[in-house]
């Protein structure tokens, strides 16, 4: 792994993308590595575009602005690629993760990802449908984020899933998107 | 064993809050502070900390019932912000002036008009020169740390001063990060019991708080007050001493970054400082000679160490989170200049306005100064001595 790594969140609020950021963070923290998640404040609303970002680091983490250049995009709604730039800043090595049902090259093409730029794509608003019956795609596209990123094992956020979840949840709510985090995991593919 | 835990810096401030258990807090929700004291005031709720939790109307009671919980012989703390510490601004000079030790987390907000939560230092600087010991942190690790130290500080013999604990607002107050908890217990043992010396609840030995005092001792009275005060100093280096053997982390009054051999440098509060930090790194590889000095006790003010710390360099920049507006500068400008003002062998200093209602600090902002350092040193001469930097024209 890289000395850092910096991950950019865009999805509207409602979809879980805030939360998404906080339970990487508790799950990187393993390995004594230093984390950061943090939302970018404004008038909160559901639907209102919105980001959120992550460092993940071996070393002290000491910078305390938005991330500029991220080495991972996440993208949880793909409707904000028809109004925003998501590869703004984006690293030449970058990996996007799209939530979208479309085909990944089609991704690929629409946001005009350079050579060295990976694309992925997973559809984790049907998963969540499927595994919670809600729209709230958060947990699947983490999943498919840990598995292209490797920053963690899927087993160790399945576990961390239960336990930020576990004070505030129901069995069947924690045990939905656990199933949702699994099959974004499996089910995410490289366009 | 520490916890390591990932939180944001208001939940770590809570912890710290839980773990040295005041006898008595009175607080009033206000953002960027409402997090720290919505998770106070669950671990009340659910029987984890054995606090008296007063929930008042306003800042102004929040303050006063801390002074009469304090003055009654308790251990007593409460956090605000912005609009809320300027509420408060009558009493902060009553709880300075009857010697309360009361320990205050502020979370660094703008203040209105025009109406803003987002975070810079006008709210702090505005009650700086009220009587209490400011301490400011950069990160949440060190927010958790300096409230811990404040009790101890606050509660000295030799001193018993109301302690100030600064940190940025949303930046550092609702940002994960990763934080080391000390044990419950090691906290407890670090900060120790505590016994007010003139408790008015001693009603074997009645005595009055407050009373009123004329021209022939009011004078001698502010002396006295400006002569603890200048005991703080010592206090908060032989805290951090103490503190470093339980924790292994360093505190000073202030922290310096690759300052020693420093021809250009920076000075610089809070998250800032972190960015900063990076950028100076990037210099160094570059080969310029580029530091920083961070203030932690900025009141009392460190005004000799400041000097004799800073007094070597070529060119120096302050940057304000606050201004004074039209021709003055930002107030830590003003106590930098102070701290030189007496070597007749002094850097150039120049003043950068930033970051004013929670405006982005970058680092291409820490490169534009340091690049205007280089620049100073060239020429010896200086543009501008106050700008503001991250403005549009």
């Amino acid at each position: 792994m890289a000395e850092i790594v910096e991950i950019r969140w865009h999805g509207r609020g409602g979809q879980g993308a805030v939360t998404a950021a906080k339970v990487l963070a508790d799950a990187c923290l393993s390995g004594g590595r230093y984390v950061q998640a943090f939302p970018e404040y404004g008038p909160e609303r559901a639907g209102a575009p919105l980001r959120a970002y992550n460092r993940i680091s071996s070393k002290e983490i000491r910078m305390h602005c938005p991330v500029l250049r991220p080495k991972v995009v996440s993208v949880v709604d793909s409707t904000l690629l028809d109004s925003i730039d998501v590869s703004e800043g984006a690293t030449g090595d970058a990996i996007f993760v799209v939530n979208t049902s479309s085909d990944a090259k089609e991704i690929r093409e629409k946001i005009k990802a350079g050579p060295g730029q990976k694309v992925y794509t997973v559809d984790a608003t049907r998963i969540a449908l499927d595994c919670i019956k809600r729209a709230v795609p958060n947990l699947p596209i983490l999943g498919a984020l840990v598995r292209v990123t490797d920053l963690v094992s899927l087993e160790h956020l399945l576990e961390d899933i239960k336990k930020s979840f576990g004070k505030k949840f129901s069995q069947e709510i924690i045990d939905g998107n656990l199933e949702a985090a699994k099959r974004g995991y499996e089910e995410v593919k490289e366009g | 064993m520490p916890k390591i835990v990932a939180a944001t810096g208001n939940e770590g401030v809570a912890n710290a809050l839980r773990q040295v258990t005041p006898d008595v807090c009175a607080a009033y929700p206000i953002t960027p502070q409402t997090e720290l004291m919505q998770r106070f005031s669950s671990f009340v709720s659910n029987g984890q900390v054995q606090t008296e939790l007063v929930l008042v109307e306003s800042e102004h009671s929040a303050m006063s019932a801390c002074v009469g919980a304090s003055a009654a012989g308790g251990r007593v703390a409460t956090a605000t912000s912005s609009q809320g510490l300027a509420l408060m601004w009558e009493i902060l000079y009553i709880a300075s002036g009857l010697r309360l030790p009361i320990v205050m987390p502020v979370v660094n907000r703008s203040l209105s008009a025009p109406l803003n939560i987002h975070c810079d230092h006008s709210d702090a600087m505005g009650a700086r020169d009220s009587g209490w010991i400011q301490i400011w942190s950069e990160n949440a690790q060190e927010a958790y740390d300096n409230t811990i130290q404040a009790f101890r500080i606050a509660e000295h013999l030799d001193i018993r001063l109301p302690v100030m604990i600064c940190y940025d607002g949303f930046i550092i107050g609702h940002s994960i990060s990763r934080i080391e908890y000390l044990e419950d217990g090691e906290v407890q043992n670090f900060v120790g019991e505590f016994r007010q010396v003139n408790p008015l609840l001693d009603i074997e030995h009645p005595l009055s708080y407050g009373p009123l005092i004329l021209p022939d001792y009011y004078m001698e009275y502010r002396k006295a007050q400006d002569e603890v005060a200048s005991k703080v100093s010592k206090i908060v280096l032989d805290v951090a001493d103490e503190f470093k053997k339980l924790s292994g982390r360093k505190y000073g009054l202030f922290e310096t970054y690759r300052l020693d051999d420093a021809d250009i440098g920076i000075v610089i509060l809070n998250s800032a400082a972190g960015t900063t930090k990076d950028v100076i790194d990037e210099f160094r590889d570059r080969g310029i000679k580029a530091g920083l000095l961070k203030p932690r006790l900025y009141r009392p003010f460190p005004y000799v160490e400041m000097g004799e710390a800073l007094k070597y360099l070529k060119a120096i920049c302050v940057l304000d989170r606050s201004d004074a507006f039209g021709g003055s500068f930002g107030q830590m400008f003003l106590d930098i200049s102070t701290s030189l003002y007496p070597y007749d062998k002094k850097p150039l200093l120049i003043n950068k306005i930033y970051g004013l209602g929670g405006r982005d600090y970058l680092p291409e902002h820490a490169e534009h100064v340091l690049n205007e350092l280089i620049e100073i040193t060239r020429s010896g001469k200086v543009k501008a001595y106050k700008e503001y930097i991250g403005v549009r024209e």
